[in-house]
């Protein structure tokens, strides 16, 4: 029986975790390769809608790796993108989904090594969660 | 503005069940304003639809559309040649829009996907306070520019009852007794005595009491 790889969305700004996927890189750390990295201008940008377009294909899993609460650059983009991560859970809930399918990471631009653990967290999550109920048709 | 807030996904989920082809209409006007049911919420809701139904197995057919405004028939008339598309229509203005969607189309099956709250304002981003209760006949001038209908929850027009408290309405601490509000402010307006004035009791002919209402000014209608 082939081993459950959850297929991940994750959403990174281009400070604090672009530079700390910089530095993980340096560190020879590399991201597993079921997961999906889009980098957006800055993790306020995303919208509710960004996040749920990846369940609606069938993802197991969304993440959104932003900066710290006090170290955005365009002041409260992380605390605006929290603000969407939680409704999104609301929604997840809602429709009987593991709210822990979707979840925020607060990096910093020096420590690459958490931006691989992350990854890796999230995996053992979803592997302990299952697989997304959404099924799409190919 | 008029005020909304979503219905539960599930009571929505739970609506259109039974159709593969679902139109999601939002409108431009109050509920875009209190992000409830503009073009976002439209895509939003047409998302989670998708969702739900992919997670039963089926794969629904879900059209996105935003109207100007629903409460306008100009406006109503664009969904000619796409309503007749779909077997089902889920309006996310407030409640005069799935009514207008109804009438103008009367074979279609509509369903409201907000509930409609109040008429009221923001109070800052995300909070929204009631004002005013569509009574028909203003009388905030009275009361120092603040209405005792729609913000005493007993919608006195005589003063406080005894269930003020602090500033505070019996029913809650989260809740400004009106009341105490006005008599303050007519207090440092140097018109107290305004309030003491006799009036006679207020006609609510104009209200809902006198059925539902209608308006025509003349010089409008063609």
């Amino acid at each position: 029986m082939n081993e459950f790889k959850p297929q991940v969305v994750a959403f990174y700004c281009p400070n604090c975790a672009s530079a700390a996927a910089n530095v993980a890189e340096g560190m020879g750390e590399i991201l597993p390769d079921n997961i999906k990295m889009i980098q957006v201008p800055c993790t306020g940008r995303i919208e509710t809608l960004h996040l749920l377009r990846p369940f609606e294909n069938g993802a197991d899993g969304v993440y959104v790796a932003g900066c710290q609460e006090d170290s955005c650059q365009y002041v409260s983009g992380v605390v605006k993108a929290a603000k969407r991560v939680a409704s999104v859970k609301k929604i997840l809930e809602q429709l009987d989904m593991n709210p822990d399918r979707i979840n925020l990471f607060n990096l910093s631009a020096g420590k690459g090594h958490r931006f691989v653990e992350v990854a890796y967290e999230m995996i053992g999550r979803l592997k302990e969660i299952g697989p997304s109920p959404v099924k799409v048709k190919p | 503005m008029i005020v909304a807030e979503p219905k539960p996904i599930k009571e929505v989920v739970d609506m259109v069940k039974d159709y593969n082809k679902v139109l999601i209409v939002g409108c431009k006007g109050c509920v875009t304003v209190c992000n409830v049911g503009g073009s976002k919420e439209v895509s939003i809701l047409a998302s989670t639809l998708k969702i739900a139904s992919r997670k039963k197995g089926r794969d629904i057919e879900v059209g996105e559309c935003t109207l100007e405004r629903q409460c306008d028939p100009e406006y109503v008339k664009e969904l000619e040649n796409i309503i007749e598309n779909y077997e089902a229509v889920i309006s996310i203005a407030c409640g005069v829009g799935p009514q207008f969607l109804s009438e103008r189309y009367p074979s279609a099956m509509v369903f409201p996907g907000v509930n409609t709250k109040f008429m009221g304002g923001a109070i800052e981003h995300g909070e929204w306070s009631e004002r005013c209760a569509g009574c028909g006949t203003c009388v905030v001038h009275y009361f120092g520019g603040l209405c005792p209908i729609a913000r005493c929850s007993k919608s006195l027009l005589n003063g406080p009852c005894g269930g003020s408290n602090q500033g505070k309405c019996e029913i809650s601490n989260d809740v400004d007794c009106i009341w105490d509000i006005i008599v303050r402010k007519m207090m440092t307006q140097g018109r107290l005595d305004q309030l003491l004035e006799f009036r006679p009791p207020k006609s609510w002919i104009t209200s809902r009491d006198g059925g539902p209402r209608r308006l025509i000014r003349e010089e409008l209608v063609k």
